[in-house]
């Protein structure tokens, strides 16, 4: 009997290149919104639409991810006038992303509708915190869950931390490897003038700032912010009527699971240390046609530094084990060999479930991210390409990004998206 | 009726339909630890599921298992999330590595079993022992009551066993 771990997975690969993502927005990423989830939904979407330069008779499908925070999209649409001919609201967080844009493609696909906003709205810090604190842990707790929220192993953080831990004694890895990831990504959103955090951090601020939970730091968690984010997808030939080029997909993996792959049943399966794109790798690659060294940019899920460098190394940008020696190279930084995250990510950017990174990567390939580098005459940003603080975070030729999503150790999401040929 | 104890100032909660989790924590209750064991594999499995995950088989019977086995990896909490929690940080979190089945059916897995690192007469531990644990520690399963009928097990330090000299502890103390 084949085992799980040698079944091939990959999609066919006739929809390479033929779907696109042709708009994006966002709200301002803040702590205390004072405004409905609903009300951050059509604000993300009509920026969105406005980036496409859309109207709401074009959009015609919709999907959206929550839990149990959030606006349905029947709601959204009827505050938009959007008659929809699709829509679904699915349970879920950070894998979420990609395997959305992937269900979008596949529904144009077979002809259930055009073209699809799927958005993601959340007051993270204001009603419904994701760490867990708050009314989250005020949940009453019921069969499976005693299993860990029992032992009071219940928030992200403590619920990965193993997994962290156990990469380290497997390892070697050290934390102030992993602090280079926070370096990094509050370098980048040093350069974003939308960051909800744009403060730079050196190895130092990282190890020294308060434990949480063995081996996390304060400072190698994400923010919890208050936002709503959207992606448009459509077909590439609608795409390219758009008011900006579109991001092409050449490849969708989506919620890829280890064995046993639930939250808390994946430390049945080990090795423990490694994470699901040690499987999704092998869809989204084949199906795009290329490797990891084809890829300019990573976008990846980091809703803690650790996260970020086990992802990296699973998904192959370097060898297993060597994650940590990965981060801390500079290539994960502007200027490096494969920025990550030049957003500032959810470390420092704002904590949307994965939607940021994506968003990002899309303008990357536009060359178009919104840095404080000028605007020429001819309405273009004029990127400077001087990473400096305060300065460009444009990368220089993107050719092709790859997006890494992620729900837990034992499952996640991802995405190759390339700048359109013509 | 739903079997239902208030444990660290948490509801906790078993539905009457939830026969798999009613019974193994039953079995915890009367201090015995038990897995379900799948007729057609042999296999034990944790925690409590509905079907083998190595045949599909749905039948199964619970039998008793050893409680014994060294920590695989394990969180060490300082900032905890339920209110109760505030006063036992730090607490470790273990995920261990039953000696029962180690190494089977494959080589990647194992009955990796959770629990509180609490002392031999449950309760939370005191600073300095943590110290002392860390990947590799030999424990031993303990029980701790929420309610008639519902207990949770808990791991300690097994004293009788040849435990490692320096067990894996995060660097930074």
């Amino acid at each position: 009997m084949a085992l799980q771990s040698d079944t091939d997975a990959a999609t066919p690969k006739f929809l390479r290149g033929k779907y696109a993502i042709c708009g994006v927005g966002e709200t301002t990423y803040r702590r205390g919104s004072q405004e409905s989830t609903r009300n951050l939904a059509t604000w993300a979407i009509n920026n969105a639409l406005e980036d496409a330069g859309m109207t709401a008779d074009d959009v015609d499908g919709m999907l959206d991810y929550s839990g149990n925070d959030s606006v349905f999209a029947p709601q959204v649409a009827n505050d938009l006038g959007i008659r929809l001919n699709f829509y679904m609201d699915v349970h879920g967080g950070g894998s979420s992303t990609e395997a959305l844009i992937g269900i979008a493609i596949g529904v144009i696909e077979a002809g259930m509708c055009k073209t699809v906003a799927i958005y993601r709205a959340m007051n993270g810090y204001s009603q419904v915190r994701i760490g867990g604190t708050g009314a989250r842990s005020a949940v009453p707790i019921n069969g499976d869950q005693i299993h860990h929220r029992g032992y009071g192993w219940q928030s992200a953080g403590q619920m990965f931390a193993p997994t962290f831990l156990r990469h380290m004694y497997d390892y070697g890895t050290t934390p102030e490897q992993v602090a280079h990831v926070k370096v990094a990504h509050s370098k980048h959103a040093s350069n974003n003038p939308k960051a909800y955090y744009k403060t730079r951090y050196t190895v130092e601020d990282v190890v020294n700032s308060r434990i949480i939970c063995k081996p996390l730091h304060l400072l190698d968690c994400c923010v919890e912010t208050d936002n709503a984010t959207c992606i448009i997808v459509t077909s590439i030939d609608r795409a390219r009527d758009c008011k900006n080029a579109p991001a092409v997909i050449q490849s969708v993996a989506g919620r890829v699971c280890k064995p046993r792959g639930d939250i808390h049943l994946h430390y049945q399966h080990g090795p423990i240390s490694t994470v699901a794109g040690h499987y999704a790798k092998d869809i989204i690659f084949p199906n795009a046609g290329v490797g990891p060294k084809d890829i300019d940019i990573t976008g990846s899920y980091d809703a803690f530094t650790f996260t970020t460098m086990l992802q990296l190394e699973d998904y192959g940008f370097c060898e297993k084990g060597e994650g940590g020696d990965y981060v801390s190279s500079g290539a994960i930084e502007l200027g490096g060999r494969r920025p990550n995250n030049t957003s500032g990510g959810h470390l420092c950017e704002g904590y949307t479930h994965g939607m940021n990174m994506v968003i990002e990567n899309t303008r990357q390939l536009r060359g178009e991210v919104d840095d404080s580098c000028p605007v020429g005459p001819d309405g273009k940003k004029q990127h400077t390409y001087d990473y400096s603080e305060g300065g460009c975070r444009q990368v220089k030729g993107v050719e092709m990004s790859a997006n890494l999503g992620w729900a837990h150790p034992g499952a996640g999401s991802a995405m190759i998206m390339a700048k359109d040929a013509r | 009726m739903p079997i239902q104890g208030e444990y660290m100032g948490m509801m906790l909660t078993i539905d009457d339909v939830d026969q798999e989790n009613r019974e193994f924590f039953r079995h915890c209750a009367e201090g015995t630890f038990h897995l379900q064991k799948g007729k057609e594999s042999g296999l034990l499995r944790y925690p409590p599921t509905t079907a083998c995950p190595w045949t599909r088989d749905r039948e199964y019977d619970w039998v008793p298992v050893e409680g014994k086995g060294a920590v695989h990896s394990y969180a060490e909490v300082h900032h905890p999330i339920q209110p109760a929690f505030r006063e036992k940080v730090p607490y470790m979190v273990l995920v261990v590595d039953l000696d029962t089945q180690l190494g089977q059916p494959t080589e990647h897995e194992a009955l990796r079993v959770a629990g509180n690192l609490l002392t031999a007469d449950s309760e939370f531990v005191l600073p300095e022992t943590i110290k002392s644990v860390g990947i590799g520690t030999r424990v031993r399963m303990v029980f701790t009551e929420v309610t008639e009928g519902f207990a949770l097990p808990h791991w300690t330090i097994d004293e009788d066993a040849e435990q490692p000299e320096n067990p894996w502890r995060y660097p930074q103390e």
